[in-house]
């Protein structure tokens, strides 16, 4: 029955999600944003949020990408809310689903605390520093910035090739001090599979940068936490993928409470982007246990590269 | 044993209780927003600030749309709390506090374990945290 009905629905949010950015409804929706959005009833936008975030969150799932890095550029291009709000709900939509996985992700013995504690430290520190910096600049400059970045992580998704197992020879002295390896047993095989970190110095260095963008931007991190943490760092994927999602969980603490006590939280704007972004999440996840439409992550892609031009040529005023 | 078995026991203690912390928090932050945002929409509750106020200002930057709504900055909010909008941060709040909450309960497993390098990264993370929350960084300056 699930089969059947994954199979079915699966093809139907491929369409819905193309249609999402490409039917005459959004174009109108778009041009009610460019007017202010005042020419709609109060409940027009939240309710419309709702069922973009829902959309949102099976895409983001089923592309393997945090909800954050989908929401910023798409609801600062197509919303009418200052790019402000947009940066710290999205702080609080990816915290929400960090949230919600590390529970899961930690006994499991996935997420690793000892992996993830120190660089947590070093990005939550720049996290706060990068909201500042994002609150202070211009807002034409965050755009074009937010329109660079976007870009560069569509590209990214494209060209990077995660490695499952990399091989670490010798741990490096630091990651050894900070007792950065462990082990996990491979649900699949049932096998225990030990790790440990090298070329720790420069990772945690990386974490510096990631925490400055995610804080700016209201990101969350998750596209940058993985290749760090897998290619240089030398961690499993999944131990990668896991302590990635709950080191957002971290990071995006520090900056949210920079976006709220800067009054950068609209509840109205905030709490429909959350739920709904979460019951998506919910049910994208029941979609991809039974299937795994490898060209969803393509047309995140595609959308993403839409959403990063878009927000680069708002921020030139063209 | 069971695989499921097998997997907890492999997971240091400390990092379990902070499983079933974030478990537990994040579902009741999330109930506590529904709620209380049900409360603010249906006018059950009358907000500090009217919807419509709100909507014909958010394209606003966050400091001219506190300003222009005599919205107090920081922790001012919690002054407010009788009003449907402002209840609304009780939810959020939950899930801001969580993560400083588990690194609490991290503090004294690691200092049990002697291992005071962990335990000075969670008390520094700690501190990172109740300090961006505090606003003492320029949040109450609108």
């Amino acid at each position: 029955m699930f089969k059947w009905w994954s199979r079915k629905v699966t093809p139907v949010f491929l369409w819905l999600s193309l249609m999402l950015f490409t039917s005459p409804v959004y174009a109108a929706a778009e041009s009610a944003a460019s007017a202010g959005g005042a020419d709609w009833p109060w409940w027009f936008w939240p309710l419309v949020l709702l069922v973009f975030c829902f959309v949102l969150g099976i895409l983001a799932v089923l592309a393997g990408v945090g909800g954050g890095v989908l929401y910023v550029p798409l609801v600062s291009a197509f919303f009418p809310f200052h790019l402000d709000f947009v940066r710290g709900a999205g702080l609080f939509v990816a915290l929400a689903g960090a949230l919600m996985a590390g529970p899961g992700l930690l006994r499991r013995g996935l997420a690793s605390l000892r992996l993830a504690l120190p660089v947590a430290l070093i990005a939550s520190t720049f996290a706060i520093i990068g909201a500042f910096i994002g609150l202070s600049l211009p807002t034409t400059i965050v755009q074009i910035l937010l329109g660079a970045t976007i870009i560069f992580i569509a590209v990214l998704l494209l060209v990077s090739k995660n490695v499952e197992y990399p091989v670490v020879t010798k741990q490096d002295a630091i990651g050894l001090a900070l007792g950065m390896y462990g082990s996990y047993i491979e649900e699949t095989s049932g096998k225990v599979y030990e790790y440990k970190t090298h070329r720790t110095w420069g990772g945690l260095l990386i974490f510096v940068l990631i925490g400055l963008v995610a804080g700016m931007f209201g990101l969350g991190a998750g596209w940058a936490n993985i290749p760090v943490l897998n290619l240089m760092m030398g961690a499993p994927l999944k131990i990668s993928v896991a302590t990635s999602k709950f080191l957002l969980s971290i990071t995006d603490t520090s900056a949210a409470w920079v976006y709220l006590n800067k009054g950068g939280i609209i509840p109205l704007v905030a709490i429909p982007s959350i739920v709904g972004l979460m019951l998506g999440s919910l049910v994208g996840v029941k979609i991809l246990a039974r299937a795994k439409p490898a060209a969803i992550r393509y047309i995140v892609i595609v959308v993403l590269l839409f959403a990063g031009v878009r927000a680069l040529l708002k921020g030139l005023g063209i | 044993m069971t695989q499921k078995e097998k997997e907890l026991e492999h997971v240091p203690a400390e990092q379990k209780a902070y499983a079933t912390l974030l478990l537990y928090g994040c579902w009741i932050g999330i109930g506590i927003m529904v709620i209380t945002y049900f409360l603010y929409l249906s006018g059950i509750m009358d907000p500090y600030v009217t919807i419509d106020r709100v909507t014909d200002l958010w394209h606003l930057p966050s400091d001219e749309f506190l300003h222009r709504l005599d919205i107090p900055g920081g922790w001012g909010w919690t002054a407010l709390l009788g009003y449907g909008d402002f209840l609304n941060f009780i939810g959020i709040v939950i899930l801001g506090v969580l993560t400083i909450v588990g690194y609490l309960t991290l503090i004294p497993a690691y200092i049990k374990k002697k291992d005071f390098l962990f335990t000075s990264i969670a008390i520094l993370e700690v501190l990172v945290l109740v300090l961006a929350a505090s606003g003492i960084l320029g949040g109450g300056a609108h």
